[in-house]
């Protein structure tokens, strides 16, 4: 009874809600098939790659589908000492059909991955297989090579058995999982990545720190200039913008290498010795130099649409009260801005730390970045799920670092435009 | 008090922002302490120019300005220690009320607790106590408003300067605070230099009103003076309604003067002709003449009702007299019936010297 006097009537003695649904309705497919688009676009060039990539990263089934009789007859072996005739038997099973699909290859390339030194021993195993006599394969296996007598490289066998992985974020850390199973770190000489986080970050956050003190004087400018000049400055700024990156990179190479412009400027004024050139590219300077002057428009433009919002009465009210020119833009302007240096700071560091073309042409050794490491991987070492955990390890690094920002700042404070 | 006649002081000001144009010319001011002055005029006209000079945003091209009898074009905006109102308030938008109001003292380097009475004074004079902790954008226009207000006295000041501070109000909150800061300006007695464009703003608020036109003050004087007694006819014009009648005067004794209209001739107070045949403006205000009046008038012309405008507390009739079609007439609502009805002829008396011949425009 009661909930028939809550409920509201149309004049037609429909209920009102199902009367608003049944109005809204046409509206909400509408926008939907608006959306569809877009929708199907992002599931397909974005959500999809993302998730396969993943994937990618922690799949490890291709090992687990070459010897599935193995690793069923290593579920009862303790790992301590060689495993008994049932796992070897499995494990030639295994292997002749492998050889007979020509995909042994493939298995030694796996297992090297796990631990040096089984390329040549499957090698050896293929050829001497051949000739193996029925029963007691544990023996004639262990003559082939004296690795196949050696514990460890069961164990590493072992250790492939299961269909999905982190070694590959262990790798992208430089650390692995040992013998006995333990997370440690690979010796000091070897690691390789590390370093390159390491100056990832340092060279993203030192960009960053760059293009806000140019930005900031620039976006100032563009946003009190009057229109005419503030429209000229402003193609000055995009100007770099729509022109492509290799080619600005390109003139950053002719301008900073030794016998470039800038150091015969630098020879010119007196600066330099004509003998002692400095090395301004492939190194560090030269990723700095031409990633801040690339990234420069990405800081210049949210710091100019929250500068031009910004009434100029306020600083003269900043002044009107008593305020010094400096502490009416310190305590009035300045404060304003933030969202704008939020959003482009946030805008370069994220763009910096995944750059890739820049870093590789002028970087040279000691200027290249994880995402040169991505690429190589991809590229050269076909290792494609270790460029994926890495991809993925560096959008992560991303999510935190935007996380972090939204609890110091508030991701509502930024403004793009 | 002890005021100072020339507290501030315009001294053959000039400005110019192009070199070709002078927006203010050979400006001539003196404002008296604790005076609410208004620089009134239409936009474009120079008045908030002058403003700004006094601020320090603007530099004269020409001339100086003094304060207290010191010469301020070298003394830069921070160091004038004048409050300032601005047109959209300009308070600092990431800023409590409070934080807004401390600023002045802040800088001033004045301790807190004296700062903190100093602001409770200032918030309770716009009536806005327990408003302390709020942001601008938690306030309503008016609110902001007071808040500006408040801030810029908050360092007492001995100048306040108001650049159309209500522009951005509806119009009964902004004739309520035109009260407002008549009220405070009179309890506690500061200069203010007052900028609008509202002339009815002006008439309301100030001791002394300057009519801007053109960059120069046409007319500075009271406001009733300004409304009776206009010196020319742009003044005539701006300040309240305005009959002009346009023509030639023919006689010229005995403070009064005859103006040839193009088919009459009507008598009128001679104030910027001095002798026959010149071209004149004479200026009537609306509520000096009256329909079939009781006294004897020397002026009594019969006119046409072209429309009837009910306007609550009066009626407007506009009405076709002596060749001018828009000769607008007020009649109050009382009960004296008069025969006010489209197409009527009636008659209509002024006292000449109500009529002032002004120069032609």
């Amino acid at each position: 009874m009661s909930s028939e006097i809550k409920q509201i009537l149309t004049t037609d003695g429909i209920p009102l809600e199902v009367s608003l649904k049944k109005a809204e309705r046409k509206n909400k497919i509408k926008a939907f098939l608006l959306v569809a688009p877009l929708l199907l676009f992002l599931i397909i060039t974005y959500v999809f790659p993302i998730g396969d990539m993943l994937f990618r990263s922690i799949d490890d089934k291709m090992v687990t589908q070459m010897l599935p009789k193995t690793f069923k007859a290593m579920e009862n072996w303790d790992g301590q000492e060689l495993p008994d005739e049932e796992v070897f038997a499995a494990f030639h099973e295994d292997f002749i059909k492998l050889v007979e699909d020509k995909r042994e290859g493939k298995l030694s390339t796996q297992l090297n991955y796990t631990k040096n030194g089984f390329k040549s021993i499957i090698k050896k195993l293929r050829r001497a297989s051949k000739k193996f006599e029925e029963g007691n394969y544990k023996e004639q296996i262990m003559a082939v090579h004296k690795r196949w007598a050696d514990v460890e490289y069961w164990r590493a066998i072992q250790r492939r058995a299961p269909e999905f992985t982190g070694q590959k974020y262990l790798k992208g850390m430089d650390m692995y999982v040992n013998e006995e199973g333990k997370i440690v770190s690979v010796e000091e000489d070897r690691r390789i990545h590390r370093v390159l986080w390491l100056r990832t970050l340092e060279i993203a956050f030192f960009v960053t720190v760059f293009c806000f003190l140019m930005a900031y004087p620039i976006a100032h400018l563009l946003a009190t200039l009057p229109m005419k000049y503030s429209n000229l400055l402003m193609i000055c700024v995009l100007l770099p913008f729509w022109t492509s990156l290799l080619v600005r990179t390109a003139s950053w190479m002719i301008l900073l290498q030794q016998q470039g412009i800038v150091n015969d400027f630098f020879v010119g004024i007196g600066l330099v010795a004509d003998d002692n050139r400095p090395e301004m590219m492939y190194n560090k300077t030269g990723s700095y130099v031409a990633m801040t002057q690339i990234l420069l428009p990405f800081m210049v433009l949210p710091l100019y649409s929250v500068m031009k919002t910004i009434s100029p009465s306020l600083m003269r009210a900043g002044k009107s009260l008593g305020g010094t020119p400096f502490v009416a833009f310190w305590k009035v302007y300045f404060p304003l801005t933030i969202p704008g240096i939020g959003a482009g700071c946030l805008l370069v560091f994220i763009l910096a730390i995944g750059y890739y073309i820049t870093p590789a042409l002028v970087g040279g050794a000691s200027g290249t970045l994880i995402s040169n490491q991505i690429a190589f991987h991809m590229k050269s070492t076909l290792d494609w799920s270790f460029a994926s955990a890495m991809g993925l390890m560096l959008l992560s690094g991303v999510l935190v670092i935007y996380w972090l920002y939204n609890k110091i700042v508030g991701i509502d404070n930024i403004k793009l435009g | 008090m002890a005021s100072k006649k020339d507290f501030v002081k315009f001294d053959k000001v000039d400005k110019s922002y192009d070199g070709k144009v002078l927006v203010v010319k050979d400006l001539q001011l003196d404002i008296a302490e604790g005076e609410f002055i208004t620089m009134l005029g239409p936009s474009g006209s120079g008045k908030t120019t002058c403003l700004m000079m006094l601020a320090g945003f603007e530099t004269p091209t020409n001339g100086e300005i003094y304060l207290d009898s010191k010469a301020i074009s070298s003394i830069p905006p921070h160091k004038r220690g004048i409050g300032m109102v601005f047109q959209n308030y300009a308070l600092f938008p990431h800023m409590t009320v409070y934080e807004n109001l401390a600023f002045p003292l802040r800088v001033r380097k004045i301790p807190k607790d004296e700062a903190d009475k100093k602001i409770d004074k200032a918030l309770s004079m716009v009536s806005l106590q327990g408003f302390a902790a709020r942001m601008p954008g938690q306030l309503s226009g008016g609110q902001q408003q007071r808040v500006a207000v408040a801030r810029s006295l908050v360092f007492d000041p001995q100048l306040v300067l108001m650049d159309e501070p209500l522009g951005a109000l509806d119009k009964n909150l902004r004739e309520s605070m035109q009260y407002e800061i008549k009220h405070i300006h009179e309890s506690i007695g500061v200069t203010v230099v007052y900028v609008t464009h509202d002339q009815s703003e002006a008439l309301t608020m100030s001791n002394r009103i300057a009519v801007f036109n053109d960059g120069k003050v046409q007319q500075l004087s009271s406001p009733d003076e300004l409304y009776e007694k206009p010196v020319n006819s742009f003044v005539a014009e701006f300040i309240g309604e305005n009959n002009t009648f346009g023509g030639e005067v023919s006689d010229i004794s005995g403070g009064k003067c005859k103006v040839k209209l193009a088919n009459a001739e009507i008598l009128a107070n001679p104030i910027s002709v001095k002798g026959k045949g010149e071209r004149t403006t004479v200026s009537l205000r609306p509520e000096r003449a009256l329909i079939n009046p009781s006294t004897k008038m020397d002026n009594l012309h019969k006119g046409k009702i072209e429309e009837v405008i009910y306007h609550g507390d009066h009626t407007r009739v506009r009405i076709n007299l002596l060749g001018n079609p828009e000769f607008i007439l007020k009649v109050p609502n009382s009960s004296s019936n008069l025969d006010i009805k489209l197409g009527n002829e009636i008659n209509i008396g002024w006292n000449s010297d109500d009529a002032r011949a002004l120069d032609p425009k």
